[in-house]
Order: structure tokens, then C-alpha cells, then sequence
């Protein structure tokens, strides 16, 4: 067990709980009546509150983004290559704010929390978030933590969307957008994707119409299928190769379908098989939802310049080369649209094997671009 | 400031928009922004002139000028920019029509082959010229696409571009008497200022 966190590392942290008891209204019509959330932060807020940063997570993220909530613990917050002092966002000059969106499943209030109007938990009567509805329980957040202004929201994947939004839905509150491994909307092929994910939760016999909480069971099976599924996605096709080849488990082939013969079937396995330990089905559900459904601009007849046009954040948009869940491509489309609206925008596109989970590794050129870019905002 | 950049620097009018092709490190455009309110982007591939046009405040665009520059509208900016990359270029005929479409004038500099080093090198050694100014041997120098001014110009002339200001300097960026007599012979690096045929004169 360690004695000490890494001098670079913000260290231990203590997770905070919000409420909020005014009803927040949401895209589907609904509107939820009262909801917490749950967030982590790092770094002080200064005097004239200038030198915060919010932090949005992708499908399977949470609020623990860097540091550790105890000495024992394994493996630091989901960004701790990137947040701490010293690191591309310095908690030694930023106040970085990072929540578990709602309808997630790590504390703030979602599917898997108690519907206060039945006691029961709310499963599939939970409301169908959007990434615009996330964006405004964020500014509800903000606006408590006495936050007018976000020095910059930064996200990777689903994050990237969400930092895209907030600069679209409050121009005026973003001073910089970093949208990592993004796209302004979803492909039909990462829509299908998706829709394969939901069918093998949704087809789970544990399922039970997303009441599976009240029954006492979880559909793992079909969660770990869609977790499967996802994973291959996130990887190339080059570092899965790299990683496991056509590696056997065993020495030689079974001739059968149920032994698990290649090193990649046993860790998609194991990946499954973790994640459906962790995480709540109607949870996911609803992300590949809000993915799915994330598409500013189709209320300016799909033109994301015109969607852009009042925004007022300089933007830093990076991509991976190896990334065929949002390729590089996906990320041109929201630079072009930001030099066809005249905005400040840099843009990289990162040399990198790893596929669409190369946004949370420390890649030598990613982490310096990244703080580069992030040094250059004043607070 | 480089030298070239500070000859380039008076054909671009204040706060007008400028996109600048093999931005470099970015000197140019975080110049004209201190200086003359421009606003744009500058394109590079290298991540080292990437890395320092970020710490500039430079807007950098990852981008490859051979795959194309499709992105940018028609007439959507003042001025284009490229300086010693025509030479570099898969397809500096294609990158050329591009920057008139895009810009209203364009501003390019290339090294001349015509000058008489280059000349006096290939006449009396038959071989390709290698200097300390172009100090790449034929096989390996990312300079594939060699012209001189007159090749330009001709060019210039088939795709209806216009000349609108051209200056022919030395190595040190100097247009002393002799490279104004005889251009060609003598210039070492040339300065165009042209405009594409549907372009309304500055």
C-alpha cells in the first residue's frame, strides 16, 4: 500500500453532493423535480472567480477525474494524466470542477436512484437526458459554486459534445472550449453501433423492462455485450493487433464454441464482465441516447456554421489518427464550421495507434499541445 | 521578423483576414495580429512549428495543403499566404487555383531556379544545384516542384491570375539594383502579390 500520492497528482479527494430542488425542465417534455448531483474539484476558485474549468465525461465517465479517494486505492481518477499540478490542466492555476452527469450512476441522481414520487427506483422511468439538458444542470452547478464564467469546459468523446453545447448554450459563459476526439453529431455507423449496445440490453431476460433493480437481478449479460461491443470501437484496429495478435490462451485450438481460445475474446470478456459489475444498464441506455440524439445543428437546417455564428469561446479541437469511432474527419467538420463562422480555432490532428481511447492517455504530443494550448489562457 | 515576412507584412492591410499557408511558426500571423488587427488561421503539418504557434496564441489548423483546401469558401478571406512551400507541393498548380478561389489577393514566395547560381551550378558541374540556401541533394529535399519566375508567371498567366506586384530579392531578402534589371538571372527569391479573375482589385 502507498504511504503518498505522486507529487504531480492532486491527491486525495473527497467527493461533494449537490441538491437542487427547483425542477429542471428537460428536452423530452419531462422535467425532473428534484435531483443531485455529484462532483469532485481540484485546485482553489480565485477571488474574482476566473480560473475555473469544468470538466465533461464520455459515456462511461464519472466525477472521479483525478486524484484518489483513498491511499488503497488502485488506479487514480479517469484523467489524472492530464489534471494536477503541473499537468495540462494545472490545479495549480485552475479550479477544475468535474461531475457525474444526471442520469449516470456513480451519485448523481439517474435511473438507478429512488423515484421519490413511488420509493421505488426510477429504472426505466427515468427521463431520457439529452447533452443540452446535461449542459443546463451544469450551469445550475455553476451558478452555485459562484462560477459566472468557465475559463474553459473541456471534454473528450460525448465530454467534447457537451463543451461544444455549452459554448452554443451559453455563449457568454465559456471563455475556451477544448473538444477532444469529438464530433458535431453521430454517423449512422456509430448510431448502429449504438442500437446494437441497447438491443442486447434491452433483449436481456433480466432486463425486465428496466425494472430489474425492483427484481433483484441486473441484465449482465446483455451489458456486457453492449460494453463489448463498445470496446472495439474505442480501440484500433492496429492496437488491437499490437495488443493480442491472434494470440491463444492455450496452447492449441478446441474445436468448440464456448472455450475462449484468443487472447482478444478473453479480454473483451474481462472488460464485459468488469463493467457489468459497475455500471447500471438503463444508465447506459441513456447515454448512447444522448449520443445519439446530440445534433445542434439540426435547428439551423444542419448548418453547424450558422449554429455557431453568436458563439463567442476560442475553441482547441484535437483528434487521433487511429480513432474510426470519431475520426479525425468528425473533428474537421467542427473546425470548418468554427472558420466558416470566423471563430478562433486551433486544431490538431495526433499521430497515435491507440485508437478513440488515445484521449485519455499521456501521448507525448497530445499532453504538450494540451498544455500549450491551456497555458495561453488567462485567468 | 524574418525578412520576407516584413516585405509581405505591407501588402496586407490592416484588420483584414488572412490565411496563411505553411504557417510555420506561426511568426507572421502573431505579428499582423499584435500590429495590424489581422485575424485567420495559419495551416502547418509540423508539429514542432505546431506546438509553437499554440504557445503564440497563433490559430494553428492541422492541415495538409496537398489533400486540399476545399474547406474554405470561395473569396473568404483577403489575403492567402504561402511563403517557400510552392516548391514543396505535390500539386502547386492545384494549391494555386485554390488560393485565388479562397483569397482575394494572394501573396507567395518561392526560391527562383533560374538564378545564376543555379544556373552557373548545373551548367558547369551537370548536376543538380546544392547551396547553403537550397542545400538538399535531388533525392531527398522536400523541394519537388522547382520553378522559375517565368514558369510562375506563366502559370500566373493560365489560370487568369494577375501580377499585381512582384519583387525579386536576394538570399537576405535584399531587391537591390541587379535583381531589379534582370529578375530572373538575378533574384534569388521571388515576391508575388497576384489576383484570381474574379477578384475585385485591392
Amino acid at each position: 500500500m502507498p504511504t503518498a500520492f505522486p507529487p504531480d497528482s492532486v491527491g486525495l479527494v473527497t467527493p461533494q453532493v449537490m441538491h437542487f430542488a427547483e425542477p429542471l425542465a428537460l428536452a423530452c417534455g419531462r422535467s425532473l423535480a428534484d435531483y443531485q448531483l455529484i462532483f469532485e474539484t481540484y485546485g482553489q476558485l480565485n477571488a474574482a472567480a476566473s480560473n475555473a474549468v469544468l470538466i465533461c465525461h464520455a459515456l462511461s465517465g464519472h466525477h472521479h477525474a483525478a486524484g484518489y479517494h483513498s491511499l488503497d486505492e488502485r488506479k487514480p481518477g479517469w484523467w489524472d494524466s492530464c489534471i494536477g499540478p503541473g499537468k495540462p490542466i494545472d490545479t495549480n492555476k485552475f479550479f477544475v470542477v468535474s461531475l457525474n452527469n444526471l442520469g449516470g450512476c456513480n451519485g448523481s441522481t439517474g435511473p438507478s436512484s429512488l423515484n421519490p414520487a413511488t420509493g421505488k427506483p426510477f429504472g426505466a422511468d427515468f427521463p431520457v437526458m439529452t447533452v443540452e439538458d446535461w449542459v443546463h444542470s451544469q450551469a445550475r452547478l455553476a451558478d452555485n459554486l459562484g462560477i459566472g464564467q468557465w475559463a474553459a469546459v473541456i471534454g473528450g468523446s460525448l465530454g467534447g459534445m457537451q463543451a461544444l453545447q455549452w459554448t452554443i448554450s451559453y455563449p457568454e459563459r465559456v471563455r475556451h472550449c477544448l473538444a477532444i476526439a469529438s464530433a458535431p453529431k453521430l454517423s449512422a455507423q456509430n448510431i448502429a453501433f449504438n442500437e446494437v449496445a441497447r438491443q442486447a440490453i434491452l433483449t436481456d431476460p433480466e432486463f425486465h423492462g428496466g425494472h430489474f433493480q425492483e427484481q433483484g437481478v441486473i441484465p449482465k449479460r446483455g451489458l456486457m455485450l453492449a460494453r463489448m461491443v463498445g470496446h472495439i470501437t474505442y480501440l484500433s484496429d492496429d492496437a488491437m493487433g499490437e495488443k493480442f495478435g491472434r494470440g491463444l490462451k492455450s496452447e492449441k485450438l478446441n474445436y468448440d464454441f464456448h472455450s475462449v481460445e484468443f487472447q482478444v475474446e478473453s479480454y473483451l470478456r474481462y472488460q464485459g464482465e468488469e463493467f457489468s459489475g459497475r455500471f447500471d444498464a438503463n444508465t447506459y441506455l441513456l447515454m448512447t441516447k444522448a449520443l445519439d440524439y446530440f445534433d445542434p445543428a439540426a435547428k439551423h437546417d444542419g448548418d453547424l456554421a450558422k449554429t455557431l455564428a453568436h458563439v463567442t469561446a476560442d475553441f482547441c479541437l484535437m483528434s487521433f489518427t487511429t480513432d474510426w469511432r470519431f475520426s479525425p474527419a468528425r473533428s474537421r467538420e467542427i473546425v470548418d464550421a468554427l472558420t466558416a463562422a470566423r471563430k478562433n480555432v486551433c486544431y490538431l490532428e495526433i499521430d497515435a495507434p491507440q485508437g478513440h481511447d488515445a484521449f485519455l492517455m499521456p501521448i507525448p504530443r497530445y499532453v504538450q499541445a494540451f498544455d500549450s494550448y491551456m497555458k495561453r489562457i488567462e485567468v | 521578423m524574418r525578412a520576407d515576412l516584413d516585405i509581405i507584412q505591407e501588402w496586407i492591410p490592416a484588420g483584414s483576414r488572412v490565411l496563411d499557408l505553411g504557417c510555420g511558426n506561426g511568426e507572421l500571423l502573431a505579428w499582423l495580429s499584435e500590429h495590424k488587427g489581422v485575424s485567420g488561421y495559419g495551416l502547418e503539418i509540423d508539429p514542432d512549428n505546431i506546438a509553437q504557434c499554440l504557445r503564440k496564441g497563433v490559430n494553428v489548423l492541422e492541415q495538409n495543403l496537398d489533400q486540399g483546401l476545399g474547406n474554405f469558401a470561395s473569396a473568404s478571406f483577403d489575403v492567402v499566404v504561402m511563403t517557400q512551400s510552392l516548391q514543396a507541393l505535390h500539386y502547386p498548380d492545384k494549391v494555386l487555383a485554390e488560393m485565388l478561389r479562397i483569397g482575394k489577393t494572394c501573396i507567395i514566395t518561392f526560391p527562383n531556379f533560374a538564378h545564376w547560381r543555379c544556373r552557373w551550378y548545373l551548367c558547369s558541374k551537370g548536376r543538380m544545384p546544392v547551396s547553403d540556401f537550397l542545400p538538399y541533394t535531388w533525392y531527398n529535399t522536400p523541394n519537388i516542384h522547382f520553378c522559375t519566375f517565368a514558369d510562375f508567371e506563366r502559370l500566373c498567366h493560365a489560370q487568369n491570375a494577375k501580377v499585381m506586384n512582384h519583387l525579386a530579392v536576394d538570399r537576405e531578402h535584399r531587391h537591390g539594383w541587379a535583381s531589379r534589371i534582370w529578375p530572373n538571372l538575378l533574384g534569388e527569391i521571388g515576391i508575388y502579390r497576384i489576383s484570381g479573375p474574379s477578384a475585385v482589385e485591392a
